[in-house]
């Protein structure tokens, strides 16, 4: 399954290259993707354990930008 | 301006006047005017501090509020109060520009690609309703009022209007649509009320392919991209690693510490690879924009950045280079007017619905009694035999005319040419060939001025009409007589021989050549699915202009992206040189982190036009 969801307050585009790392180091990613510009968060994971992989996924972001949001 | 940046804003005000008051004071006591400086440092600054800290709990390490916060707090241990202050101040003037270029740019690119239909009135049980595209089927009438976008492609059942496609092609001319034509989504209805008969659902329709084609554009990275991504984990880490051992390692021989340690914090203030990380996508994502807006989508970075590196433009013949049409466009006559060898060759041909026989009869529109004409015989492979007014004519080729004893001299101009006789008597002759399109020439002498040395054609048809339409076109190399096969083989053999092929065409039957080629332009795009799916580069009219233009467009890009690489990179290399033989100062160091990314930022935006 693929979603896209946007992300609010995405301030730095260093920090974004570095949640998409972090996103496609989860178990169960298949792809992922922080765009800066588009302010936008992609991921591509397996069906049955897609939700935990987002909750996993709005984690990595909190941790590395505490300010950013993912609306889900 | 959002709410946070306003906030920095006034942050940003209060904290320079507060600035501006404490250095008038008249104040002796190093405690107390530390303890001064304090109030505008943690005005401004309050937010990276606490950032920084947090970043630090999750793990964080060497983010740029963490080397700022190190950086003026160093500059603070060294008594340098009113730098410490102003380097925050600074950093955060640098952040709110930054954030209000990008927030600008991110708008124009939104702006550019406002052609989304927000909804769609469409007819159920005879009312009307107001939906989203998404909740219309296929095979419902859909409404549409002069000034609307058209939500979803489909016919025209009801109405005439005219159609504006500039959002999606570049061409404003508008468009005379009638019952029984086809409407693009994405398109604004002008001049009259129409119903559309929907032949798509919102997700396959054009518009909604168009979209989610540019905005996915951004994750093909192209080679430029990865190399900043990659460049920026090592660079920040080293400089600060090099920074470390600044502030410890000469002061063991040499001593000065507080002279050493200023340096080092000028490395940490320079250490962020900002200016590079945006500025380099951001580019990148505003020439796909741009281009778009012409009417040229571009499917990704990598693409654009192989469009930009092509050196061998090679186009397929009928249908991209020509239109496709045949048309009359030599008569030549022995023993009567042209007038009269037109009406007999259209007067023989009248009953065929061959291709070269219609061009025949559309170059004579004159209306003829049609009883004038008995016992047609056809040819095969050869042409017609007729008897017109009593008398017998033969209308065809070379092979018809020695069969009947006539050896015709061959036309000096390339096209095929059809003969005619007349009770065995020669009459002349009419040269056919397949229209040039009118801005081919144009286009190919651009990209000739673009620099590219070698373009070429490759085609089924003769040799003499590829000859033709070469010479016409000042085409550098011509494969004529080409099976769908040979044309894959003949961009091999390109491939092999060092070029990087560029290859346009039309997209219908090259797919195999379109994949094949280092980066593939289909044109004509709009409406076809085939083409959108298959090519790197998509024309959505059928103008050869467009690939000169989306040349140009792929590299004035890569020119911005490199310019900004070279650019920020220099700065900060020179800087850090300075920094380590002691020449340079905080503020120089500022420069070199915000003032570059803002720079950066400014000169990426120029992608957009």
């Amino acid at each position: 399954m693929k979603k896209i969801y946007r992300v609010e307050d995405l301030d730095c585009a260093h920090c974004a290259a570095k949640m998409t790392e972090g996103i496609k180091k989860i178990d169960g990613v298949i792809n992922a993707e922080v765009n800066f510009l588009t302010q936008k968060l992609t991921i591509e994971a397996d069906d049955d354990r897609f939700d935990q992989i987002v909750k996993q996924a709005v984690k990595v972001c909190r941790s590395i930008e505490p300010d950013c949001r993912v609306l889900l | 301006m959002t709410r946070k940046q306003k906030k920095r804003l006034i942050k940003i005000c209060a904290a320079t006047v507060l600035l501006i008051a404490v250095s008038c004071l008249p104040i002796q006591n190093p405690v107390l005017r530390f303890a001064l400086y304090l109030l505008p440092y943690l005005t401004v600054g309050f937010d990276v501090l606490w950032t920084a800290v947090r970043h630090i709990l999750h793990g964080q390490l060497f983010d740029e509020q963490f080397l700022m916060s190190v950086a003026t707090l160093g500059a603070f241990a060294l008594g340098e109060n009113r730098e410490a202050v102003a380097v925050m101040l600074l950093y955060q003037v640098g952040e709110l520009f930054q954030s209000i270029a990008v927030g600008k740019s991110r708008r124009n690119i939104a702006a550019l690609m406002e052609i989304r239909p927000e909804s769609a009135v469409v007819l159920r049980e005879g009312a009307e309703m107001t939906v989203s595209p998404e909740e219309v089927a296929v095979g419902e009438t859909v409404l549409i009022r002069p000034g609307e976008k058209i939500p979803l492609d489909g016919v025209i059942i009801a109405g005439n209007t005219a159609i504006d496609a500039a959002a999606l092609t570049g061409e404003s001319l508008p468009l005379e649509k009638q019952p029984g034509d086809r409407v693009i989504s994405g398109s604004v209805n002008l001049t009259g009320l129409i119903e559309v008969k929907t032949e798509s659902i919102y997700a396959d329709s054009m518009v909604a392919k168009i979209l989610d084609l540019v905005e996915n554009a951004s994750s093909k990275k192209a080679k430029t991209e990865t190399f900043i991504t990659r460049f920026a984990k090592y660079y920040t880490p080293c400089v600060v690693g090099a920074a470390l051992l600044l502030a410890v390692i000469p002061p063991l021989f040499v001593g000065g510490f507080a002279g050493w340690l200023r340096r080092a914090l000028i490395f940490l203030v320079v250490s962020c690879p900002c200016a590079l990380v945006i500025s380099v996508p951001l580019s990148f994502f505003g020439g796909i924009g741009g281009a778009s807006k012409k009417g040229i989508l571009i499917k990704g970075s990598r693409q654009l950045e192989q469009l930009a590196a092509a050196d061998t433009f090679v186009f397929d013949k009928t249908g991209t280079l020509t239109k496709g049409n045949f048309v009359v466009t030599e008569v030549l006559p022995v023993g009567m007017s042209e007038e009269e060898l037109l009406c007999l060759a259209a007067m023989a041909e009248s009953h065929s619905a061959h291709p070269i026989a219609r061009s025949v009869t559309r170059a004579y529109p004159e209306p003829f009694d049609r009883e004038r004409i008995r016992g047609m015989t056809e040819h095969p492979g050869q042409g017609i035999e007729a008897v017109i007014d009593g008398r017998r004519v033969f209308a065809g080729n070379a092979r018809l005319m020695r069969e009947i004893g006539i050896t015709p001299a061959e036309p000096s101009v390339a096209g095929t040419a059809i003969y005619l006789a007349r009770d065995g008597q020669y009459c002349g002759c009419l040269v056919i060939t397949d229209e040039i399109k009118e801005d081919a020439p144009a286009a190919i002498a651009a990209l000739q001025k673009l620099g590219i040395r070698k373009t070429v054609m490759l085609t089924g048809d003769r040799r003499e009409i590829a000859q033709y339409v070469g010479d016409a076109l000042q085409i550098t190399q011509i494969r004529a007589e080409l099976f769908p096969a040979d044309k894959v083989n003949a961009i091999e053999e390109l491939i092999a021989g060092g070029a990087k092929p560029a290859f346009t065409g039309d997209g219908i039957n090259d797919a195999p050549v379109l994949a094949r080629a280092d980066v593939s332009i289909a044109m004509g795009a709009l409406g076809s699915d085939a083409a959108i799916e298959a090519a790197d580069v998509v024309l959505m009219d059928d103008k050869l202009s467009g690939v000169p233009a989306a040349v140009k467009i792929a590299r004035k890009t890569m020119r911005i992206a490199r310019q900004n690489v070279v650019f920020a990179l220099s700065v900060k290399a020179a800087v850090l040189l300075l920094a380590t033989l002691g020449f340079a100062n905080m503020w120089i160091a500022i420069f070199a982190d915000v003032g570059v990314a803002v720079l950066a930022i400014l000169n990426a935006m120029r992608t957009m036009r």
